[in-house]
């Protein structure tokens, strides 16, 4: 397959007086890491939302291409259709893994439950797979009939980019999946999402006010700032050498990112 | 055969923070790197070397001119392909050993090299080749479970050539290879280069040190100041 999993132009959606999105095109290739950079408020969680279909834009297409290579409009296609996608192709890792997670249901529940909604059906497979998926995320075996209750904020976020990756998706949208942790569990955190990254060659779309992760983690870079797209490129180009005065600003106020 | 040359390449930095200051620091730079080559960009500090070096990695944007670099059989233009083409020259057909090592922390040397050796090369096979160039670059097998952030500036310096040599690019790019090394270290990696040469590859160098780019390099290419230039 050679086209992009993901196309969106002309993206606008506006708050009121607030212009969340302001004609935003966006690309993203097989196997690539695309960061969505930019301060507080500058629109790029509206940006996820919308790239993931999950909010309609005002303005503006998003294609989706699908596994057997066919385009979709994304904003077009049924309800159903798009819960469907997000249970298997796609996958969503947000900033609170309590959004995703079932806290009254076993971590490797967590985890079967997107194979089941997948049609997986024979138990053992379904917990040989999730104690797979808990070991690759550095989570021991021992937890897996675990509450997720019982688990630690890093734990917690592991636990929901396992439950993410069990269906194996070419395509994860991240918000902020290191916000909100402490800078030791973040570092790990960060070690163990680019091992998987590389490895499973899944597209990432990553959303972060934090370029130093954006740096580690993401081939591209998208700076935002109030909606727009003010300078977009390879990302250690555009950290290296910015050219808008915003990015300039951005860069110039981190050390060594 | 020709692996890489610059038309009329030119780069100013516009600094927004700094009233928009703008500081020219190349024009009309028309390099020429062939087949089994090595190139040493020479001229004082702050007159551009740096800054050539790494816009012909694609690292700085080059705001004027042409960057044709040959890759898999074709001559590209690297000041004007997307990014993801920029990302399979550097992995196919571009290495670069910066000034100072900058990588992800927390892993290991071995890895870091063993990483560089190319997409397909077989996992054990590469870490192999790896622990070789380490060993050959005098990194201390002890060393090579261990990330580099806590080694000394040589010690660093070399995991990064490592990291440059491993890939078998056809074209490399050294900036200041040898600043931080010793007599004896110095000399191996003189060594290396001119093994590198040998296999046909072409290098542009950064060389300080007047003693490694008499041993090394074929030809001078000055980098001037604008001003002086002008
Ligand atoms: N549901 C909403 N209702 C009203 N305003 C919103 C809503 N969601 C986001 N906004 C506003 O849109 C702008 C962009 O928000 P957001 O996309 O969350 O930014 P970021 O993720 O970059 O911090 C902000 O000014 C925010 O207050
Ligand atoms: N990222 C950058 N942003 C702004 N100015 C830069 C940047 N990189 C280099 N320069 C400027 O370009 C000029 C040439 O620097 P450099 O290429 O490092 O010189 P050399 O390697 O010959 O010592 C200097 O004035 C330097 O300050
Ligand atoms: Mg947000
Ligand atoms: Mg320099």
């Amino acid at each position: 397959m050679t086209g992009a999993l993901l196309s969106a132009r002309g993206l606008s959606l506006a708050f009121g007086a607030i212009r969340a999105l302001d004609a935003v095109d966006a690309d993203l290739w097989p196997g690539e890491v695309l960061a969505v950079v930019g301060e507080s408020g500058s629109g790029k969680s509206t940006l996820l939302d919308v790239l993931s279909g999950r909010r309609q834009p005002q303005a503006g297409i998003v294609w989706y291409r699908d596994p057997e290579d066919h385009l979709h409009e994304l904003h077009a296609m049924p309800a159903p259709r798009l819960r469907a996608l997000h249970r298997s192709d796609w996958g969503f890792v947000h900033q609170n893994p309590r959004e995703t997670l079932r806290m009254n249901v076993s971590a490797g529940g967590n985890v079967g439950e997107r194979l089941m909604a997948q049609g997986a059906r024979h138990y053992g497979d379904i917990r040989a797979q999730a104690i797979d998926w808990l070991r690759q995320v550095e989570i021991d075996a021992d937890r897996v009939d675990d509450l997720p209750r019982t688990y630690s904020g890093g734990m917690l976020q592991r636990l929901q980019i396992a439950r993410t990756l069990v269906t194996h998706p070419r395509l994860v949208f991240m918000d902020e999946p290191t916000g909100g942790l402490d800078v030791s569990v973040q570092a790990r955190l960060l070690d163990l999402i680019r091992g998987l990254v590389a490895r499973l060659r899944v597209a990432v779309v990553l959303v972060t006010h934090d370029i130093a992760v954006a740096r580690l983690l993401a081939h591209r870079i998208m700076v935002m700032q109030r909606g727009r797209v003010v300078e977009a490129g390879l990302t250690d180009q555009v950290l290296d050498d910015p050219q808008h005065p915003y990015t300039q600003l951005l860069v110039s106020s981190v050390l060594q990112a | 055969m020709i692996l890489l040359r610059t038309e009329a390449l030119a780069k100013t930095f516009t600094l927004h923070l700094q009233g928009g200051t703008r500081i020219p620091v190349l024009t009309a730079v028309e390099l020429v790197l062939r087949e089994g080559e090595c190139l040493a960009l020479t001229g004082p500090s702050g007159a551009g070397k740096s800054t050539l070096l790494r816009s012909l990695y694609g690292n700085y944007r080059a705001d004027g001119g042409r960057i044709l670099v040959r890759h898999d059989g074709d001559m590209v233009d690297l000041a004007a392909v997307e990014p993801r083409t920029v990302l399979a020259v550097r992995e196919r057909t571009l290495g670069y050993v910066s000034q100072f090592l900058r990588v992800v922390p927390r892993v290991a040397a071995l890895d870091l090299v063993a990483e560089m050796a190319g997409r397909n090369a077989e996992p054990g096979e590469a870490r192999r080749r790896a622990a070789a160039l380490l060993l050959r670059l005098n990194v201390p097998a002890r060393l090579h479970r261990l990330p580099p952030a806590t080694f000394s500036g040589g010690e660093q310096q070399r995991v990064n050539l490592a990291r440059g040599f491993i890939g078998g690019h056809p074209v490399l790019l050294l900036d200041e290879p040898t600043a931080s090394l010793d007599d004896t270290n110095r000399d191996i990696v003189i060594d290396l280069i001119r093994e590198t040469k040998r296999g046909g590859v072409g290098i542009v160098g950064i060389f300080h040190d007047g003693i490694v780019r008499e041993a090394v390099a074929d030809r001078i290419f000055p980098v001037l100041p604008l001003q002086d230039a002008a």
